[in-house]
This record gives structure tokens, sequence and C-alpha cells, in this order.
């Protein structure tokens, strides 16, 4: 069976779990630059690389992996956000791209085929793709909105770089996530499918969006729907929402996505919306009391958390949703489903 | 889901469409994207579902032209709201566009028509990009016209697409609407064909969709609005229920099928339904025929208001006279007016004063609110000149002083520039509001304006000029201005003035102020604001602001980079030289003394002819168009009114030459057998992948090949000017000049089709419709100096001598290279089936300094004639 199959399967039994933050996790280290560099000679500092620890100190990201799968993750999001080219040009680091996405999704693999090997219940990696921090339909200056710092073609190749890097390694999907701008995650699909024509196998992805507003919409300026037709041609795994706000704010958002989407649902919200001091001090009861209603509603397969999460709340989240059903993926009539920032629906 | 985000039956936006729409390809050939956003936001507000966008355009880089667009309406959620149609016939252009949409667009459109494999290999693009795609029904062997056709190339198209995953909803079928009652048999069941292949392709190919084009259909009816907006309606009606479910339409042309005057509803249907009609008499078409022409011109309540108005108060005739531009009974209506005052003991001043001005303030309020048109207003125009000359002796005897006029403006065009059509409509729209213009003509030196801007006194200067030498010299005018020390506000206007080269060259020039002037309908408030007490200040300020930014953003701007002239050669375009077409069949020079006016009316391009009257709308479309389709009809008449004449008492001649010459390439330049060197420009600028820097020297082939030119003029004209001039008819004298522009136009367009088919006989076999002629659907180019493709105008007096065009055709050259008599074309011929149009665009400096040498001048001369393309 294919990892698509295999995971179609489990979702279908219960609702899964995928992992919670990094970057918090990290910070519990109290890593020094000398951890960060090691010995790569890299030109530039590397303190707050993150994703380099996958070459440096790989015994980081194992343990944050294994924290989450003992609170009882079903998935593994490598440690790979920023692993792109465009963003590990600001560490000179943009020549180790193709070796820490290998390493970073071997180590994953690694650990999570241990679990799986452990219990029989199988566990899967998500290769994570974030947005770069360039746009493709935005443009940074306020004076000339026809300008843009990236054309298709180079992110597509970006994208592409960092996809075949994590395959290699052993990623089961690729998780293009924190979508704030449509256009790039199209891009993140059409290199998808290129890899796919190279490899002359499936790619599936998961697609994640998240929400800058309130009235629901991304940074590019799609409502939740309108992404939702925009991407839909990559038959995704799983679409969604991560980060955003906290839970509360993004139920409106989770219902209307959950009633359009013929596939998997997953959500992993922040831990609540941050504090005065920019800390999340949303408790894991708390933040699993909010999913847990989603769960009930049906209207989720795969539940998580993104900023601010930890394994505690991972593991209370694992706990409210046991033996709630899954959400059953509906069947969509036939129609075209255009969108501009809007959805647009001819009935066939 | 709501009702509001599905729909049964598709509107799609047709405006942002530089095939469809002359307004907006003027913008964007004009590089002004900033109106041609509100182009495309005006249509979602007015309703459209879906925008369609299209750059086709034989001058612009398409896919240039595309990505910009796309990226600019990206960052205007009013329009990025709703989904885009990605509309072209090149694929590239289509793949761009899909880099630049961040929705799920259409795609408009693929077919078959090379054969399945790029048919398959562009449809698994347009799923990995994430897009919906019209199919059109074409096939390896054609279009298809009959039901079984369109049918079988669907059924096909269905097949193919889903096999290899295409979502069935996501393929929209275009079974191709064709023209019915055309006259021609095997057209009749047209109509039928498309219906019925609607209902057997949904049976058989279920969830697609299906959308058409319907101006199509009613083709052979155009000019006559009842009749196709009633042949739309009705197709509709039996088309909907069929299946069609979008088309490309203006909501504003269709009528509600009840109300549709049943006989010719009946006659419509007959038609579309290729019915024998039921008294059996004639056949459908020739019903319909018989039937239309009594739906041509005026409606029946019309006729009757036009009686009615006679009626009125003197007045209020005075005024209905005014604003329906009705001169025939203005004389009488004044004289009357003029003894009723006199009687009352009144001055004869107060009949301008008082029912004219009332009059023209009616004209001015409907024209600055869009409720009239340029040609109504330079009609009113001509009606009040009659009106006023009658009074003048009147006035003078009594030795008062006249009407105090608003402000007194100069109106000029620069010296070396011939063209007057914009300058004058101008002039008539400032008249029309109470301004006093002194119109100065064409070729007008600066030390002349500068003159009689003292003498009279004069408020503002306006100076106008179309060809791109004028930019120069408006500078020149602007410095001496400064120079005397003078302060009065100098207005810039005319087809190649920009805002940008205003605020960059001339507003640096002169320190008083400096305002371009978009077009004729900005005028007057530019003009009010200027001569008025309490705003100027605040205008010139806001517009020395505005200035500025432009000077900034272009500071900032950091302008593209380009290719040093030796990478640009490296990548020429190298068209297959087994190609290249055959020496002339008829070498040599070839004389036309009178070409036949007759024979050129029939070639005519209507749809620049409206643009010279600021009427935007493609023809024959824009007669039927809701917003200006009354005014665009009026226009028509009239001028086929004056063709009729031009004609029967021969106003003009038509003379031209052309010639061709052995040649080969040599780098960029043409040589000639007899040591005649045609130096050429070469694009410069950086290339997306794959595409060539275009030189024209690139379509001649260095082995050994041919070249022609051109020249034609019309003449004649000037004794018929002075004459409507006399009769103070401004509206005749700009009808002739633009009409006498078409007959240039022409003339160009039938000799080029001559010298294809017979003298040079390349392409002896070619059957063009007249459509296709302005289209440019044939082999082979005619780019003249001074346009983007060979952007020196100083080539212009070498392919005159070439020609002997001034004994031969009449022709001669100003200073500036611009050609009198003034409707008048010249280029060079280029066949090479390769062959296209470019703009060479910016050049940098090593280009310009070797160009130099070529020519045979020196730098700062280059620099002179191409200062367009230095910026």
């Amino acid at each position: 069976m294919s990892a698509r199959e295999t995971f179609n399967t489990e979702a279908a039994k219960r609702i899964l779990i995928t992992d919670g933050a990094f970057g918090t996790e990290i910070q519990n280290w109290k890593l020094s630059e000398e951890d960060y560099a090691g010995s790569l000679g890299l030109t530039k500092d590397q303190k707050g690389n993150n994703d380099i620890l996958a070459l440096t100190r790989p015994e980081v990201p194992e343990s944050i992996h294994r924290a989450y799968f003992e609170a009882g993750a079903d998935i593994a999001e490598t440690n790979t956000f920023s692993a792109n080219r465009i963003s590990q040009a600001d560490y000179a680091a943009e020549d180790r791209v193709n070796d820490l996405n290998i390493a970073s999704a071997g180590l994953a693999r690694r650990i999570a085929d241990e679990y799986a090997d452990k219990d029989g219940r199988p566990r899967f990696v998500a290769g994570a793709i974030g947005p770069t921090n360039k746009t493709l339909s935005l443009s940074p200056d306020v004076n000339d909105p026809g300008f843009r710092e990236i054309d298709w073609d180079e992110l597509v190749d970006v994208y592409h770089e960092q996809a075949a890097a994590l395959v290699e390694g052993g990623a089961d999907f690729i998780l293009i996530e924190t979508v704030f701008d449509t256009l790039n995650a199209k891009a993140g699909i059409m290199a998808a499918k290129k890899l796919e024509t190279e490899l002359g196998r499936d790619v599936p992805v998961m697609l994640s969006m998240t929400l800058t507003d309130l009235s629901g919409r991304n940074l590019s300026g799609h409502t939740v729907e309108a992404f939702w037709h925009a991407v839909r041609h990559a038959k995704p795994v799983t679409i969604g929402l991560n980060c955003s706000f906290g839970a509360t704010q993004l139920r409106p958002h989770v219902k209307s996505l959950a009633a359009i989407a013929d596939t998997l649902i997953m959500v992993y919200p922040n831990a609540g919306l941050p504090n005065e001091l920019g800390a999340y001090d949303e408790q894991p009861d708390t933040t699993a009391g909010f999913v847990k209603e989603w769960a009930e509603a049906g209207q989720v397969n795969v539940l998580g958390g993104c900023c601010g999460s930890t394994p505690a709340h991972i593991a209370a989240m694992a706990k409210a949703v046991q033996g709630v059903t899954p959400r059953k993926v509906p069947t969509l009539d036939h129609a075209t489903r255009l969108a501009g920032l809007e959805p647009f629906i001819m009935a066939a | 889901m709501n009702a509001l985000s599905s729909a049964r039956f598709v509107n799609i936006g047709e405006r942002t469409n530089v095939t469809g729409s002359a307004k907006f390809k003027k913008l964007i050939m004009a590089g002004d994207y900033n109106a041609a956003i509100e182009v495309a936001r005006q249509q979602v507000e007015n309703g459209a579902q879906v925008v369609d966008v299209n750059m086709d355009e034989g001058l612009l880089d398409a896919v240039e032209a595309m990505t910009t667009f796309l990226k600019l309406i990206a960052a205007e959620p009013d329009i990025a709201r709703v989904p885009i149609m990605i509309d072209s016939s090149k694929w590239e252009v289509i793949e761009a566009g899909l880099k630049c949409v961040s929705g799920k667009p259409i795609v408009n459109s693929i077919s078959m028509k090379e054969g399945e494999k790029p048919f398959l290999d562009q449809a698994r693009k347009c799923m990995a990009y994430g897009a919906a795609v019209v199919v059109m029904a074409f096939d390896e062997k054609g279009q298809a016209d009959t039901k079984e056709r369109k049918v079988e190339i669907c059924k096909r198209a269905y097949k193919l697409l889903t096999g290899i995953g295409f979502a069935p909803e996501d393929i929209i079928f275009d079974p191709n609407v064709f023209a019915v009652a055309t006259g021609i048999e095997e057209h009749n069941n047209y109509g039928v064909d498309f219906i019925e292949a609607v209902k057997e392709i949904r049976e058989a190919c279920p969830y697609v969709h299906f959308s058409g084009g319907l101006s199509n259909l009613s083709f052979s009816f155009r000019g006559n609005e009842t009749v196709r907006r009633a042949m739309h309606s009705v197709f509709l009606y039996y088309a909907i229920p069929a299946g069609l479910d979008m088309a490309i339409v203006n909501a504003g042309q269709l009528d509600v099928y009840d109300q549709i005057d049943p006989v010719l509803r009946e006659a419509c249907e007959d038609v579309i339904l290729n019915r024998t009609p039921k008294d059996g008499e004639q056949s459908a078409t020739e019903r319909l025929i018989d039937l239309a022409e009594s739906y041509k011109g005026k409606s029946v309540a019309e006729e009757k208001a036009a009686e009615e108005w006679r009626s009125y108060p003197v007045a209020k005739r005075i005024e209905h006279a005014l604003v329906k531009g009705i001169d025939a009974y203005v004389v009488d209506d004044t004289e009357e007016m003029r003894a009723a005052t006199a009687e009352a003991g009144g001055r004869p001043i107060e009949v301008i004063e008082g029912p004219l001005m009332d009059g023209m303030n009616v004209v001015g309020d409907l024209f600055g609110s869009g409720k009239m048109f340029l040609p109504q207003v330079v009609k009113s125009a001509r009606v009040m000149k009659k009106a006023v000359a009658h009074l003048i002796p009147y006035i003078e005897a009594e030795k008062q002083p006249g009407a105090k006029a608003k402000g007194r403006i100069i109106m000029a065009t620069v010296k070396g520039d011939v063209h007057d059509i914009g300058k004058n409509i101008v002039g008539v729209v400032l008249q029309c509001n109470g301004y006093e213009v002194i119109d100065m003509g064409v070729m007008v030196p600066w030390s002349d304006i500068i003159e009689k801007a003292k003498v009279e006194d004069v408020d503002i200067i306006g100076l106008s000029g179309l060809i791109t030498p004028s930019l120069d010299e408006m500078v020149t005018v602007a410095e001496e201005m400064q120079r005397a020390e003078m302060a009065i506000p100098l207005l810039i206007g005319g087809a190649t003035t920009s805002k940008v080269h205003t605020a960059l060259r001339i507003d640096e020039a002169y320190e008083g102020p400096v305002i371009h002037v978009l077009d004729a309908s900005r005028a007057v408030g530019v003009a009010s604001q200027l001569l008025s007490d309490t705003q100027r200040d605040g205008y010139v300020e806001s517009v020395a602001i505005d200035y500025e930014k432009v000077r900034e953003a272009r500071a900032n701007k950091g302008q593209s980079d380009l290719l040093s002239i030796a990478e640009a050669r490296a990548n020429a375009y190298a068209p297959d030289f087994a190609d290249k077409a055959p020496a002339p069949v008829q070498p040599g020079l070839h004389v036309f003394d009178d070409w036949d006016l007759e024979d050129l009316r029939e070639t005519f391009d209507w749809t620049p002819f409206f643009r010279a009257w600021e009427l935007a709308g493609t023809y024959p479309a824009i007669l039927d168009d809701d917003v200006v389709g009354e005014s665009a009809r009026n226009l028509f008449e009239d001028a086929q009114k004056m063709l009729d004449t031009i004609i029967s008492e021969k106003w003009l001649t038509a003379k031209g030459v052309c010639s061709f010459w052995e040649c080969h390439q040599d780098g960029d330049d043409i040589l000639l057998t007899d040591g005649t060197r045609l130096p050429m420009l070469r694009q410069q600028f950086k290339k997306s992948r794959g595409r060539a820097n275009f030189c024209l020297s690139d379509f001649v082939d260095p082995a050994g090949d041919w070249l022609g030119g051109f020249a034609v003029g019309i003449h004649g004209i000037d004794e018929h000017i002075a004459r409507f001039k006399a009769a103070h008819d401004d509206y005749s004298d700009i009808l002739l000049k633009a009409l006498a522009d078409r007959f240039a136009e022409a003339f160009a367009e039938r000799l080029h089709q001559h010298v294809r088919t017979e003298l040079w006989g390349y392409a002896a076999g070619e059957q063009l419709t007249n459509e296709a002629l302005i289209r440019e659907k044939y082999r082979g180019i005619r780019p003249a100096p001074g346009y983007p493709a060979c952007p020196d105008h100083s080539l212009k007096p070498i392919l005159f001598d070439l020609l002997r065009a001034q004994d031969n055709a009449g022709i001669t050259l100003t200073e500036s290279q611009a050609m009198l008599p003034t409707s008048a074309v010249s280029g060079f011929y280029f066949a090479h089936p390769e062959s296209q149009y470019f703009g060479v665009a910016r050049i940098g400096r090593d280009q310009l300094e070797d160009y130099a040498a070529r020519l045979g001048v020196d730098v700062a001369q280059a620099e002179r004639w191409l200062r367009p393309n230095l910026d």
C-alpha cells in the first residue's frame, strides 16, 4: 500500500494526530552559536537557524520528534520550514539545502519507523516546506504594485530542490504549510508535479493555509474556499489551516472548509493568541477543548499544534479526541470551481 | 453554497481585450496601465463574473503585456476577486499568464488544430497549473462548421482529455458560432448546427460547459442594432436550454425575448432555426433582410419628436438645436431671437450671453457627465458658430465689445508637424465652453507662438503634435517661453505626448505651469481650473507634486537592464531563409496616379476613425455599443454621406508609388545593390527565455534577397477644408480630415495586397476578407520609419529618394519628416513569412553610437531623432 492509501485507511478509523511546535522546544535546549554552527564552516552566524541542527546537532530534532510520538502523534513534520535556498541564504547555507533536507527527513523517518515497529501503528513523515519570505502575488514596494521580488520559475526551482531532497530522505508527503500567498502554494504544487514526473510515482502533498485576518483570508487575499478551488488540482492528501490565530478564531473557517473539501482536513492552530510579551500561554487542556469541538462536529481528520504548542498540548489533544468518529470525506457534485480572491462556481 | 456565488449563465467581461476594445488597446499600447486597470474595475463593477484578458496584438510583446497587467490587477482586490480568463491564441502567452494568476482561471483556448500531441501537452499543463479550459471545435482539418463536425471534434477532445484525467467539469467547449443570413445557402443551417451540436455534445460528454461568441451570428446585419439584438436574444432563447452556459457578450446588448416585436422575432427564429417562413413567398434570409430595412434609422416616436420641437418657443428651439446639433434652422431662429431682443430694447450680444450660452452650458454638462460624445459636441459647436457668425455684424454695428470670454487660448501644432485633428477637436471643445481659441494652425515655429501670445495677451498656450520629433520641438517651445520670462500655463497634447515625457522634459524646461492633457474631454476641466482665481494655485501645485512623483519614480526605477549590442546581436532572430520570397514578378518602380476611391472605401478600417473622435470600441461592434452606439451610428451615417460626395464629386485623388530592390543583410543594415545602406535598430532589452532581440534586417537573407518600399498620399483636401472653415463648419472639417486619413490607410492596405498578389506576387493565391486584412492575417509586413519597429524618422528621406516620392506621388517631407499631404503613409515591405512587427523600445548608448556611424551622421544628430528610444 502506498503512503497515501495507508494514511487514508488510518484516517477512516480515527482522528489522526500530527505534532506541535519545534521552535519553542528547541529554545529549551539553550543552544549556543557553536552548537548551531558545528563544523560546517559556514561564513555567517548560524544561531537561530533551527533547520541546520539536522546536520550539526541531530539529537535535538530527534529528541523532539520522540517527545511528540510519545505524546501520541501519528505524523512527524520535518524540521525544515526554512530549509529552502531563499531562507538559507540569510545564513549563507544555501549550498547545504540538499544535505539538510535529506538529513532532516532521514532522521524523522528513522524515528517514525522505530515507533511504528514498536506498536504496529503506522507513523508518517511529512516533509515541511515553508512559504519562503518572498511572495509571487504581492509587491514589496507599495509604489510599484506590479513589481515582484521573485518569479514563478525561480520559486518552482527552489521548492523542487527542497521537495526532491525531502523525498530522497524518506518523507511520505510534501507538506506545503503556512501558505500566506496562494500563488506560492501553486508553485509548490508545480514543483511536486515535476518531481512526480521525474520519479515516475505519486508525490502526495498536504496543503495548509494561514489566515491573516479574522474575515478568513490569507495575505494574498484568498478566502478559504477560493484557496481550495485554486489548489484542488493538487489532489492533496489533506487540506487545512495552521498557525493564524488560536483555535477559537479559526472555528468558522474550519467549518466552511470541512463542508467543501473532498479530501481529509488537517488543522493545527497556535496555542491561542500570544500575550503582551509574545509568549503563548493557552493551557494544553484549553486548546484540546477547542479542537475537540471540531472533532465532535465531524469537521476534522487530523489535528495538531503550531506556534506555542508543546508535547503536552499534543498529548491533551490526542486524549480529547480519542474515540471520536473522524470526519467523513464528502463527495462533491460535478461543478466548475473557479476562483479569483473569492470562489465562483458553475453548476455542471 | 449561496445563490450569488453560483451561476447558470455566466457573463464574461470582454473589455480588457485588445482585439475587442479599441480603448483598452490604446491604453495598453500607450503603456497606460493605470487607466487599463480602471477598465477591468468597471467590468467587475458592472457585473462581469469572469474577466477575459487578451493581449494578442501584433505590435505588443503579448507575454510582457499579459504578465504586467495580471500582476497589476492582482493588487486590486475589487478586480482580483473574480476569476480571470487568460485569452490568447499563443500558448506561450497563456502559460506566462498562468504563472501570474493566483486563483483558478480559465484558459481560452486550446484545440486540436495542430494535432493531438500539442493539444494534450497543453491540457496537461492546464491541469498542473490548475485551470479550466475552453476547447475550440477545431482539428487538423480546420474549424468545425456542421453539426456532425462539431460533435465529432468535441467528442474526440472529450475522450482524449478525460483519458488523461482532466476533470470533465473543467472543459468548456466553444463549438463556433458562425454568421447566418449571409445569402450563402451553406450558411443557413449554422444556427441550427450550433444548437443541435450543443445538445448532442452535452448528452455525449457529461459535465462539460459551452461558450460562444455571439456577435458573429448577426455579422450580416452590422449597423442594424435592432435586428442584431433581436437575433442574439432569439439565439440565446434556444441555445441556453440546449446547454450554452457562458458567453462573451455585452449584457446591455440583449433584449427580453418576449418584448421583441413578434414579426421581427419570428423572422429571426426562421433564420436562426433555418425554417421556411409561413407565407412561403421568400426565404428566411430574404424576409429578414427586407424586414431589417424597416428597423434601420429612427423609431416612430423619434420622428414625431423631430417635428414637435419646431413648435417650441424660440429660446427653447435654440437650445434644442444646440444639444441635437441641428444647424438647419439656427440662422432663422437666431435672427428671430435677435429681433425679439431688439424689440424689447435689448442688444444683440444678449442673444449670445443668453440662449446660446445657456444651450452650450447644457451641452457642456452633458459632455462632462459622459452623456454626450465628441462628434455630437463638435456638431453643437457648428450650430453655435453659425449663430454667432450671424450676430457679429449686428454686434460690430453697435460698436459694443464682444462677449467676455472665459479666457483666451492659443492652439498650435508645433513646427515640423502637420497633424491637427486632435488639436482642432480640443479647440472646438474649448470654444463650446466659452473660451476664445486662437488657432495658429500647423507647423508653427516657436517664435510665432510666443509673439502671438504676447500680442494677444493670451491666458494659456496649447501645443499639439503627433510624431515623435514633435516632442523635442515642444521642449524647445517651453525653453523659449522660459527665456521670454513668460509665466502663463502651457498645455501639452497629442498622440505621442505623455505625462511622463511632460514631467521629465517639458516641465523641467519651463517654470510656469505645464500640464499634459490626456484627451479633449479633459481640456475644459484643465482650462477652467487654470483660469479660476480660487482653484488655480491648488491645481498647479497638485500637478507639480504629481510630476515630481513621476520624476522620482522614474529616477528610482532603475531601468530594466539592457544587453550590450553585441549580446543583442548574438540573440538575433534567425528565420528559415529556405522560405524566403522569390524575386518580384514585376520588379522596378510602379506609380499609381489615381487609385479608385470606391475600391479604397471597401477596405476602410473604421475602428481608428471612431478613435479619432474619442469613441472607444471596435467597428462594427461600436455601432451597437450601449454607451456610445448612438453617437457612433450618427457619425458613421454622416461619414457615409460625405464619402458618397467625395467619390461622386471626385474631391480627392489617391497617388502612390512602390518599388522593389535587390539587397542583402549586412549585420543590422540592409544593403541595396545600388549601394544604398538602410541601417536598422535592434531590440536591446533583456528578453525572457527563448525570445529573440529583433531587428528588421533579421528578415533579410545575407545571401541575397529583396526589399520593397512604398509611399501613398491623399491629395485635394485643402480647398474643401477652406470652404468648411468659411462656413464655420468644424464638424465637416474634422470629418473630412479623418476620412482622408482612412483613405490613406486603406490605400496602404490595398497596395500592399496588390504587391503580395501581383507585383511581387509571392502570395498570388491569397484570399482574405477585409476583417482579415485589418487583422494583418497576411504574409509579410510593412513597417514605417518613425514607428516602433523602425523608430528613426530620418530613414524617410532615404526611402523617399529611392521612390522619388515627390515626383511620383506628390509627397514631401517637413524638417521633422512629417509627410505632406497630411494623409499619407510610407514604409518598407518585408516578405519573409516569419517577418513580424515588434517594438525596438529602449536602446543603449553603444548601439546609438554604432547606428550613427552606420547612418553616417554624428552621434548628436542620431540622438535627437532617437530621443524617445533612449529614455
